[in-house]
């Protein structure tokens, strides 16, 4: 099974301390052995795996776990209060100048999404802290970086400062700087090559780039499926800058981001931000607190509940939750419904933050387009028919007009009729539901109303049930 | 006469000092380590196994594999009947060719068709260096006097497609671009129109990277694939996954899923020259049978070099003595 993630490793590891009373020692000790490969599968420092697996030991065999009734679920607690105390226990913020014009570098190896990055954190900066960004584009080296930083530049409708490839990068931050101070711009980021950190004569660049540029923040990219140099990586970047923060990048990807415990314990930089994803919005903060729970597979409902709250105002979610509740559930409704998912990032990315969902749609494949087709199908009905379902539920005609004008076919647009009507109702029963039924699902305990209980799988252990403390 | 004392008699030609260039610092960390370890012992004992096993991890070689070579090499130990640490070094070594080469003789060659068009797709996640490497190896190819031509299949990431193009004028080999396109097979398409038509030798093909557990750009990825089959016999003759050298165990689970939608037929190892040991590549050779084909060692376009086990293992394990 070698490509579970460390969440599920771990929790397999530990459900079998969970629930079964008394433990040993030899018990304890087998837990630590699943705990160490994992953690070295999960590209772990094998240093810091050392270190983290002695303290858990001591902690774990300590009197309060061998005589509790729940030693598994004490097990459990331990692993994860050291993890988040691995990554640091709370969110650090960027140092940003509170008046004034803030600078960040950002650097790192080639490939790590320096450029990306660069435009996510400009957008996000922009809308978060309320401020005017200016992204200078000092990348000389690789071909066409400079298009590259322009182009998202055009994309987020956010200023670039270029002077091509024939300037030095030193010169091209100064001038960089000046026309930002002259032109009113209170947010400058730095867009550098990527390097090797032995690479002296690049590296010395940097360091003359930092002199110049004074920047309040250097942020040091590092992609998240990196092995065992991240320590080395990030260590000697450090040495010679002085970095201020890491920006985790593609941690959208299925790799277990061990390299970010690695980091943050071995250099003490903080770990800042997170990317996850190809699109501009798609960065978060990083909260060492919530990937400890990821990581254990206790979900990320923070993130989610965040997530949601950007997109959707109270006032709409009660008018919205009113239709439901008396089954008045339009297809208007759904429209705007997915056009609000849809803007909160990829559906799958916002399913793996919800507890118990995520080590579950691991190899579910969910197909996004699906949702172009929908806004197709729903395009292409009448006024009339979107506000009044019931129209064409009966009616071969009309679902043949829908069908000639979206595009798909004839079985898709009674499929997608079939669901909605089906989703009505279900929204209407859960919208109906008392307190104490609610708990029930919430807790797995029961299933949604005219929907099949969650099946169980087979198999040695993984998903056999949950754990909870 | 093991494999090991054969290095220190082979004479070092232009490719291996690129090597030592290369990898110098991965060669000291690794070697440094490798001999640290050995001379700390004056018996064979578990914690020696254990430091070794350690070794291992560090280089990115896989868990599992690293785990199945530590416990061969007890079994060795036992059977042979070794005693002393100094007859174990070379045995690491003879185990770590036998690793990669399983008794078979790996062609790392690309496969260049005698006559026609050659069509090489290349893949891999964000940020390993494709574009790069398909770069080096235009150049590569237009020196051993082939007509090259690259099709523009990144039609993504922004810059992707300029990054491309300056390449081409750079190396001077002739490209496929089709503005404002957002699908890559209509690219892919085209190019191989062209190519066959105007007879191309090499056409090389660049996708956008895609993080393995996307579902929809596998599809596409998929489709991409199905449309070179379709339009050129064979095809593509060469199917690459770039492998970037800081890579972790995540390398394993990027070839199984490229493995399920492209016929992946080689490895390429980028970055070489930083720090990092890419053995991660060892780990997919010995899990999916993949062999690695080429190495990059920079960022110009010279910087490519064929796979060379022996220099590879050299640079992982074997220094010289007075270093």
């Amino acid at each position: 099974m070698p490509f579970e993630s460390l969440s599920e490793k771990i929790q397999f590891s530990l459900r079998k301390l969970t629930g079964r009373g008394k433990v040993n020692e030899k018990d304890i000790e087998d837990a630590m052995r699943e705990i160490r490969v994992s953690l070295l599968e999960a590209d772990v420092n094998y240093k810091i795996v050392k270190e983290f697996i002695n303290e858990v030991k001591v902690l774990a065999l300590g009197e309060k776990v061998m005589k509790s009734l729940t030693p598994g679920d004490q097990v459990v607690k331990i692993v994860y209060d050291e993890l988040v105390k691995l990554m640091g226990d709370e969110a650090v913020p960027l140092n940003l100048k509170k008046a004034g014009m803030s600078v960040v570098l950002v650097v790192g190896l080639q490939g790590s999404g320096k450029t990306t990055h660069v435009g996510k954190l400009a957008n996000y900066l922009r809308k978060n802290n309320k401020l005017k960004p200016l992204m200078i584009a000092a990348d000389i080296y690789r071909p066409a970086a400079i298009n590259q930083l322009v182009t998202i530049g055009k994309q987020l409708d956010i200023a670039v400062f270029q002077m091509g490839i024939l300037t030095k990068p030193q010169t091209i931050v100064k001038k960089g700087l000046e026309y930002a101070k002259d032109n009113g711009y209170n947010l400058v980021l730095i867009d550098t090559a990527g390097r090797l950190a032995i690479d002296e004569a690049l590296m010395q660049e940097l360091v003359e780039i930092k002199e110049i540029a004074r920047p309040d923040e250097i942020l040091l990219t590092v992609d998240a499926m990196t092995g065992q140099d991240a320590v080395n990586v990030a260590q000697t970047f450090h040495e010679k800058l002085n970095i201020t923060g890491c920006l985790l990048t593609k941690l959208d990807s299925d790799t277990r981001g061990g390299a970010a415990l690695s980091i943050r314990y071995m250099t003490k930089i903080p770990i800042k931000f997170t990317g996850l994803g190809e699109k501009m919005d798609e960065i978060d903060v990083f909260h060492p607190d919530r990937m400890a729970k990821r990581i254990l597979g206790m979900g990320d409902v923070l993130t989610f509940i965040e997530k949601a709250q950007e997109t959707f105002d109270e006032e709409q979610a009660m008018k919205m939750a009113k239709k439901m509740q008396a089954g008045r559930f339009t297809y208007n409704d759904f429209l705007d419904q997915i056009k609000k998912i849809k803007k909160m990032g990829s559906l799958k990315g916002l399913l793996a933050l919800i507890p118990g969902i995520g080590s579950q749609i691991k190899n579910l494949n969910i197909d996004e387009k699906r949702f172009v087709y929908i806004e197709a199908i729903i395009g292409s009905m009448t006024k009339e028919e979107r506000n009044n379902p019931d129209l064409i539920n009966k009616s071969h005609s009309r679902k043949s007009r829908i069908a000639n004008g979206s595009g798909r076919s004839y079985q898709e647009i009674n499929a997608l009729t079939k669901q909605f009507e089906e989703m009505r109702t279900q929204m209407k029963a859960l919208m109906n539901m008392d307190e104490e039924q609610m708990e029930k699902i919430s807790k797995g305990q029961a299933s949604m109303p005219n929907m099949p209980a969650p099946k169980v799988k087979k198999g040695k252990g993984k998903n056999k049930g949950g754990f909870r403390f | 006469m093991g494999l090991f004392d054969l290095f220190k008699k082979k004479k070092k030609d232009e490719k291996m000092r690129k090597y030592e260039l290369g990898m110098k610092k991965t060669r000291q960390g690794l070697m440094g380590k490798l001999k640290a370890i050995l001379s700390g012992y004056e018996s064979i004992n578990e914690d020696l196994f254990d430091d070794l096993t350690d070794a291992f991890i560090m280089a990115d070689i896989g868990v599992e594999t690293t785990l199945d070579f530590i416990d061969a090499l007890k079994e060795d130990e036992r059977v042979k009947g070794i005693n002393s640490v100094s007859e174990l070094q070379p045995i690491i070594v003879d185990k770590m060719f036998e690793l990669y080469l399983k008794g078979e003789i790996v062609n790392n060659n690309l496969n260049i068709q005698k006559e026609g068009l050659s069509v090489f797709l290349f893949v891999g996640v964000n940020g390993v260096g494709k574009t790069t490497t398909i770069a080096k190896i235009a150049y590569r190819l237009k020196k051993e006097g082939k007509r090259v031509l690259l099709a523009a299949g990144d039609t993504f990431r922004a810059g992707a497609v300029d990054q491309l193009e300056i390449w081409a004028q750079k190396v001077g080999v002739d490209i496929v671009i089709k503005k404002g396109a957002t699908d890559p097979s209509s690219v892919i398409f085209e190019a191989l129109q062209k190519a066959k038509k105007e007879h191309y030798d090499v056409l090389l093909c660049d996708t956008a990277g895609r993080l393995q557990n996307k579902v929809n750009l596998m599809k596409e990825l998929e489709k991409m694939n199905r449309v070179i089959a379709r339009e050129v016999e064979n095809a593509p003759h060469e199917t690459l996954l770039i492998i970037d050298a800081t890579t972790g165990q995540n390398g394993l689970s990027q070839a199984e899923a490229f493995m399920e939608v492209t016929n992946i037929t080689g490895v390429i190892l980028t970055k070489l020259d930083g720090t990092s040991k890419g053995g991660i590549v060892l780990a997919i050779r010995d899990k999916y049978n993949l062999p690695i084909k080429m190495i990059g060692l920079g960022e110009k376009m010279e910087d490519l070099e064929y796979f060379d086990l022996e220099d590879y293992i050299g640079g992982l394990f074997i220094g010289d003595e007075e270093e």
